[in-house]
């Protein structure tokens, strides 16, 4: 397992300063995140624990560029991408250059084989098709699922339609990874080969990797795990 | 690659379904305008056929079609002196319905004298009328052949000879008669109280001296508007070109024809319209987390609009273009005349267009206002 590298790797890929978040006002007003200060940083994988509600998804999309924080600083690989507005308005682009998102349920496209599932993604960044196909198999071998290539989503096991979903998320070659609970729908085994998976990728990549979990399963497979109650992060469990 | 074409090809079933319901009512569409073409081309057909170039009809009338017009059968020999013209012919039109034995035919019985202008412009079977009473000439769509026996008022009359472009401007097939047997059978048929005036010896307004119309064929270095303004001066008689007798056709027969089609098409296209938007809206709502996901994964608008808009286009001009076959293909089992022009087809492909961009704007309104986040939502 990697060890923390903060020491040798002074910059990190995800820097969040004091970023906070709530919905609605007055009665309604509900606070997801506050005050949050965090960093990732390359060829790390990191836990988010916390029960129902804290905050888990609300941190995830704000990293993610998908929801603008109330307040605080946020800097992704280098770029200051928040600081009290928004200072990029082509968030799409943002996400599309240097995000890969996995999600609980795999949300591919149904109407798209595995194989154009991934080169969605190389198309949209600018490859040919031959180029996207050919790093799109690359992908799909890389993850194991070469042989399911031209299968439709309907047709996949909930495991390998996972991996799928990963070799979409990694096709970019994306800096930061983000991932909303990726195992729950898988056994153990196929939950530790999509953890290995990922940390592979983080040491391939020099990635960052954020996973939201509630599976027990896996808590030895982070390098540092934090605790989200109430909106307010603090480092609960440290890594092995 | 091109994600409309695949979801399409993914959901093929459920697209070619409603592309054939939009087909229908575009093909609808397609006829209502083909009907209106048909009805324009039949209320102009008989005029053309005739090859009358100057018109002279009851003064102060728009006769003989759009206005009932009675002139003395004498007009004939004056105008046929006149400087210029070179052939005539006096005329009777009148609507009838008869009985075939087995169905009631409506017909469009026109009297002529034989020799002169106004008969059938040409013969397809049989032989054309010689002036011996209780004959007749048919379009071909009355369906009767030669040899056939028809009652008309008192008398039999026996098809001696088959025509086409013979039609009134209300689309019923026209018989042609003598013009004393066609006078003959006004005359039978106008009301008993006239005839008992006649019988008494009273000379009615309506005699069978009169004729509905004298149309006139004029020389070719001669000019038809200055002839029929000849006519107009020194008769009491109102008379008009060829062209004119179209206009007053066309304007007049047709134009409440045109009014209720052209409503009616209107509906049919905003029916269409709101079809299309509803069925685009929910291919939309049913791609909703694909939607999200695409926006998520950095797609930008410009592939969710074409998505949307793409797969509306593709339903419209499929749907338009099955449908066009589709009423191509039934045009002659039509009870009304079909008449399908290329650039009405265009113009209606381009309204489809349009519809089509208008429909998928609600569809496209819901895809950009879709929160990227909801493809994470569990
Ligand atoms: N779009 C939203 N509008 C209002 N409240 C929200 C919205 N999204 C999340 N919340 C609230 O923010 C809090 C944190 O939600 P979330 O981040 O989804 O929690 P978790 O993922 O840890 O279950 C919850 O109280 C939730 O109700
Ligand atoms: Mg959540």
């Amino acid at each position: 397992m990697t060890k923390d590298k903060t020491s040798e790797k002074p910059s990190p890929l995800v820097s969040l300063g004091k970023i906070s978040k709530h919905f609605g006002e007055g009665e309604t007003r509900v606070d997801a995140l506050r005050n949050v200060t965090l960093d990732i940083y390359p060829e790390q994988v990191i836990g988010l624990l916390g029960p129902s509600g804290s905050g888990k998804s609300t941190l995830l999309n704000v990293i993610g560029c998908i929801l603008e924080p109330s307040s605080g600083r946020m800097v992704l690989d280098g770029e200051t991408v928040y600081d009290g507005h928004w200072l990029r308005s082509d968030l799409r682009s943002l996400r599309l250059e240097k995000i890969g998102f996995i999600f609980q349920a795999h949300n591919l496209m149904p109407f798209l084989s595995c194989i154009d599932n991934v080169a969605v993604v190389l198309h949209l960044a600018g490859y040919n098709q031959q180029a996207a196909q050919k790093r799109a198999r690359e992908l799909l071998d890389y993850l194991e699922v070469g042989n399911r290539a031209e299968a439709y989503p309907a047709s996949l096991s909930g495991g390998e339609a996972q991996r799928v979903a990963i070799a979409r998320a990694l096709a970019n070659k994306p800096r930061i990874v983000l991932a909303d609970e990726p195992t729950a729908a898988l056994d153990s085994e196929r939950a530790g080969i999509v953890m290995d998976l990922l940390r592979k990728v983080a040491i391939d990549q020099q990635a960052a990797i954020a996973v939201v979990t509630h599976d027990e399963k896996i808590y030895d497979r982070f390098d540092h795990i934090f605790n989200l109650r109430d909106g307010v992060l603090d480092k609960a469990i440290a890594g092995p | 690659m091109n994600l409309a074409y695949r979801d399409v090809r993914h959901n093929l079933g459920r697209f070619v379904v409603t592309c054939l319901g939009l087909s229908l009512l575009l093909g609808v569409v397609l006829a209502m305008i083909g009907i209106y073409r048909g009805l324009v081309a039949d209320a102009t057909e008989l005029v053309e056929a005739m090859g009358g170039e100057v018109w002279v009809v009851e003064q102060g009338t728009r006769g003989p079609f759009a206005e009932s017009s009675r002139i003395p059968l004498d007009t004939r020999e004056a105008i046929a002196r006149i400087h210029g013209v070179t052939r005539t012919g006096a005329v009777t039109f009148q609507s009838i319905e008869t009985d075939t034995g087995q169905s009631k035919l409506r017909l469009y019985v026109i009297g002529y004298e034989p020799g002169q202008l106004g008969g059938p412009k040409y013969i397809i079977a049989g032989r054309g009328l010689t002036g011996r009473n209780f004959e007749a000439v048919a379009d071909r769509r009355t369906k009767l052949a030669p040899g056939d026996h028809i009652r008309l008022g008192r008398n039999n009359f026996t098809i001696v000879g088959i025509t086409g472009n013979a039609v009134s401007s209300g689309g019923e097939p026209a018989i042609y008669l003598s013009l004393d047997d066609a006078q003959k059978l006004q005359f039978d048929l106008s009301p008993a109280a006239i005839r008992r005036e006649r019988a008494r010896g009273i000379k009615p307004a309506s005699s069978t001296d009169t004729v509905s119309a004298v149309i006139a064929r004029i020389h070719p270095n001669a000019s038809a508007k200055h002839i029929a303004a000849s006519i107009e001066r020194w008769k009491h008689l109102t008379a008009m070109t060829q062209e004119e007798q179209i206009k007053i056709l066309t304007q007049s027969v047709v134009e409440k024809a045109r009014k209720q089609i052209g409503m009616f098409t209107t509906i049919l296209i905003l029916v269409s319209a709101v079809i299309i938007a509803l069925i685009i809206h929910t291919m939309t709502m049913d791609k909703i987390r694909e939607i999200a996901t695409l926006k998520l994964i950095g797609a930008p608008d410009r592939v969710i609009v074409g998505l949307i808009v793409q797969q509306s286009l593709a339903m419209g001009l499929i749907g338009f273009g099955i449908g066009g076959l589709l009423i191509n293909s039934i045009r002659e089992y039509f009870p009304k005349r079909l008449v399908l022009q290329p650039a009405d087809g265009l113009s209606l492909a381009g309204v489809v267009v349009v519809i089509c961009l208008l429909a998928s704007i609600y569809g496209v309104y819901t895809a950009l206002k879709v929160d990227p986040a909801r493809a994470l939502a569990g």
